[in-house]
């Protein structure tokens, strides 16, 4: 015996994870075909790990395994790891990262929906505390062909130094220490035409991506619009006022996680804020802290801290943020 | 005339599936061979049956009277005799019983003499009264009685008179048939209303999923010719149909919960209540018969003209119940409740009675845990985040759930029909509002029990100090009767009563003391009240050591010792 309402919508939580999954090929696709297929390995292994810990846990935990593994959830996770990491990382880093964001950062805290915290931005957040030469390993355009990058990912070979090259974020906070500008910088040929070769290209494919789940009424406008205009409004005034110092928005658009961030980190729905109101001031707060990182901080790119520490203010945002129910507006009136 | 609509917040909008039921016009169904007519099907006081077993009644006969005014009267549908009064399994999630009348039909429908009531001339109190006795409720499925919301209130008169005609719950289309048959005097019965509430306006809103019961009832309109009178097509999205839904799609107007929609100016009736009210007041026809749509798994879904009181399942075999059926329901598949078997009877509330099989109504998949992924909040007509109130439900912690407005869910099921968690939110919420009620009755028979316990301590130890201030008294009044004490004798007269006095109100003071001290350390459970507790037994014993030393008249400090450790071990 159930109760009303007896229609449902043909809708699951695989459905969402899956068109989550489908929102990111585009990203996947086109980082693969210009930086190598090592990204679809590594891809593989997080997910492999991701499953495996799932299953592990859910046991542990005395829970069914089948429904939590099939709901698709451990592979966004490990998916969001994976492409967060620099492709050519050794594969126990990869295994390591992901492996604790399923269990500390998934199940130790109840595992899918308690999560207070973004599990893929634990598992980037603990590798660059960690290992900061590993993770800063970029590879360039076209460098080595399938099983070079093989060899680098598991034979622990890692005379990455001629092929690895900065990422756009590095290559700005190396050049602005070592007292030349952003426009120098820029110029150099790596820059690629506003945001670093190639990536530029990615951070807009994550855009695509990020669209599509806006179409797909997955996630809700506020949090990519907030995250994008405030990232854009820091970052103009910032270099509006000394443009030396301080790289403009089409930079920060583009460049490091914040395509990722603004359409599929921040917009988590399990560790974010759920109100209205609530998405806008956390995907604000995320912006400004992650340029706040960029600009002053000692790490290239803040968009993890920024995420993880916003988690944190998630509980008191929702608190404070909630809307009028009906008929308490304006006392009724029309 | 073009006019403004306004949107509420949030619904969905499931498959309609009304098609099937409207394909042909509302059939009569005939008489069960036994009715069984519920005393209470409304809101409201249970009316006191008016005939015994063994009576023969008329069609139109009330055999249950409105108890007080919040309460409407019952009748039978067709003569007949009245072959049992007793409970019966009702239509209700419960399975519980309640008490009905059940007749037999003779089959020859002879009709009770009319009483002649001459509405037009006279006073709306009266036609209030009538319209009780005639045992019109509310036919949207609240069945709240519609005389007690036909007063035009108490700042000077209603504004708008809504009628409800979206009927935005997929499968029924009872209200539809309706508006399309009888739109005159559905019509005719609201301009009766608009006339009773003094309402400036009439406006009829009807979901744009209806059209032809749309240009039936602008046809009517336009031949009644009533400029006050306007029928409204309303998008159709449900729950557009809620009475607070459809008020504020036509008038912008919110109205909050625990609020009445007259406060507003407003007044809301479904449409199938105009019909009964046209009826009662043009024809003499109580309420006894309603259009019931069956659809769902049935072979041949239809509207039915069923008189109140035929059992469910002889209402079923006309419409050809499928075999596969593994439930009933009445109402919607939104709001619809599941029905405890096919012998309980048609009530007044029955709009729709939906078969049900897995391929229609599949079981809900396995639930999973809140992702919070919002939808839930984005389809919720109240404003509310469902999500929220789930958590609070789910931990038992009724006191947020309650700041995050439970109450003012309308259990419409939106939430949970967009879940993809599969979560039977409405269930959660239900469960929470039943705890919550039963938690403040127990609360409000504890505090009552209490009350009742304190009174009667105080009442007895009154008694025993007034008969011990008798006695003292008396015993004191003896040496006065000595002739040689003539000039002590007004003193220790007084003395005598003073005491007589003072402990009657010392031991008042005292007892308000401890009640006051007691429903403290009630209210809140922690030590600190310990020391209010305390003082008010110090109070109370030097109260009682008052008055032991006034009557013993030692004055002895020994006394007070005794008195004090006596005290202190009762804490």
């Amino acid at each position: 015996m159930y109760n009303s309402p007896y229609l449902r919508q043909n809708t699951s939580v695989r459905r969402v994870m899956t068109t989550v999954l489908v929102a990111m090929l585009p990203a996947i696709a086109v980082q693969s075909w210009l930086f190598g297929a090592a990204l679809l390995v590594q891809i593989a292994l997080a997910s492999a790990t991701a499953l495996a810990c799932e299953a592990l846990m859910l046991a542990l935990r005395g829970r069914p395994v089948a429904p939590a593994l099939t709901d698709m959830s451990a592979l966004v996770t490990a998916w969001l790891i994976a492409v967060c990491l620099p492709p050519l990382l050794p594969w126990w880093t990869t295994v390591l990262g992901t492996a604790f964001a399923l269990i500390i950062g998934k199940h130790l805290y109840g595992g899918l929906g308690q999560n207070p915290f973004n599990p893929a931005m634990l598992a980037y957040a603990l590798l660059i505390v960690s290992f900061p030469a590993l993770m800063s390993q970029w590879p360039g355009l076209n460098v080595g062909d399938f099983a070079t990058q093989m060899d680098w990912v598991f034979g622990g070979a890692r005379a990455l130094d001629g092929v690895t090259g900065a990422t756009p974020m590095d290559a700005l906070r190396t050049g602005l220490m070592t007292g030349s500008d952003t426009a120098a910088v820029m110029r150099s040929t790596a820059f690629g035409h506003v945001a670093g070769a190639g990536w530029e290209w990615v951070a807009l494919a994550w855009g695509a991506g990020g669209l599509l789940l806006l179409a797909l009424r997955i996630i809700t406008w506020h949090v990519p619009v907030a995250f994008l205009a405030v990232m854009s409004l820091v970052s103009g005034i910032a270099s509006l006022i000394d443009a030396a110092h301080y790289a403009g928005p089409a930079l920060h658009l583009l460049a490091g996680g914040t395509m990722m961030g603004a359409f599929f980190i921040a917009t988590d729905p399990v560790s974010g804020a759920t109100t209205p109101r609530g998405k806008l001031i956390f995907a604000a707060g995320i912006a400004l802290i992650a340029w706040l990182i960029r600009a002053f901080g000692a790490y290239p790119d803040g968009i993890a801290f920024a995420v993880l520490l916003m988690n944190i203010c998630v509980p008191l945002i929702d608190m404070k943020t909630q809307p009028p129910v009906f008929g308490h507006k304006n006392g009724g009136a029309p | 005339m073009l006019r403004k609509l306004f949107s509420f917040n949030g619904g969905v909008k499931p498959d309609p599936n009304k098609g099937a039921s409207t394909r042909e016009p509302i059939a009569r169904l005939p008489l069960p061979p036994q009715l069984i007519i519920p005393l209470h099907q409304h809101i409201g006081g249970t009316p006191r049956p008016l005939v015994k077993v063994g009576d023969r009644v008329l069609h139109g006969q009330r055999i249950g009277a409105a108890d007080g005014n919040v309460s409407s009267a019952v009748h039978a549908p067709t003569s007949g005799t009245v072959v049992a009064i007793e409970p019966r399994l009702m239509p209700h999630a419960s399975g519980l019983s309640s008490m009905a009348v059940v007749i037999e039909p003779d089959g020859q429908d002879q009709r009770i003499e009319r009483e002649p009531f001459d509405w037009h001339a006279a006073t709306p109190g009266e036609v209030r009264d009538y319209l009780r006795d005639a045992g019109v409720v509310g036919l949207g499925g609240a069945v709240f009685p519609s005389h007690l919301k036909l007063s035009p209130g108490k700042a000077g008169g209603t504004d708008t008179l809504v009628l409800n005609g979206a009927e935005c719950e997929p499968f029924i289309t009872c209200d539809d048939m309706l508006m399309r048959s009888e739109a005159e005097d559905i019509l005719r019965g609201a301009l009766v209303m608009q006339k009773m509430l003094a309402a400036k306006q009439v406006l009829v809103g009807v979901e744009d999923n209806k059209p032809e019961a749309a240009a039936a009832l602008k046809a009517a309109a336009a031949a009644l010719g009533h400029a006050s009178l306007d029928v409204v097509v309303v998008p159709t999205r449900y729950p557009a149909g809620g009475a607070k839904q459809l008020i504020r799609v036509l008038t912008g107007i919110e109205v909050p919960h625990g609020s009445r929609s007259t406060d507003f100016g407003v007044q809301c009736f479904n449409v199938a209540t105009a019909l009964a009210v046209w009826n009662a007041l043009e024809h003499g026809e109580p309420l006894t018969r309603r259009i019931v749509t069956v659809a769902g798994n049935v072979d041949r879904p239809r509207n039915f003209d069923v008189a109140i009181g035929t059992p469910i399942g002889f209402v079923f075999e006309h419409a050809g119940l499928k075999q596969d059926t593994d439930k009933l329901i009445m109402g919607g598949p939104m709001m619809g409740i599941p029905l405890p078997g096919v012998e309980a009877p048609v009530v007044k509330a029955t709009n729709c009675l939906l078969a049900s099989s897995p391929a229609l109504f599949p079981p809900p998949e396995p639930e999973l845990p809140c992702i919070r992924c919002g939808e839930c909040a984005r389809a919720c007509p109240a404003d509310l985040q469902p999500f929220e109130l789930y958590w609070h439900s789910r931990a038992r912690n009724f006191g947020r759930a309650q700041e995050y407005h439970l109450f003012d869910c309308i259990e419409c099921g939106c939430c949970a029909y967009v879940c993809p968690s599969h979560i039977p939110l409405v269930d959660y919420y239900r469960y929470a509002k039943s705890e919550i009620w039963a938690r403040e009755r127990d609360k409000d028979a504890a505090d009552s029990a209490r009350e009742r316990f304190e009174f009667r301590n105080w009442r007895a130890e009154r008694e025993k100090e007034e008969k011990a201030a008798k006695l003292a008294a008396r015993s004191a009044a003896k040496p006065a009767a000595k002739p040689a004490a003539t000039d002590k004798s007004p003193a220790e007269g007084e003395a005598a009563a003073t005491p007589a006095e003072d402990p009657k109100k010392a031991l008042i003071e005292a007892a308000m003391a401890r009640a006051k001290a007691q429903k403290e350390a009630v209210a809140a459970k922690n030590t600190d009240t310990l020391t209010p507790a305390q003082q008010a037994q110090v109070e109370a014993a030097e109260a009682r050591r008052k008055l032991a030393a006034d009557i013993v008249a030692t004055g002895s400090g020994e006394t007070t010792s005794e008195t004090a450790t006596a005290d202190k071990p009762t804490e």
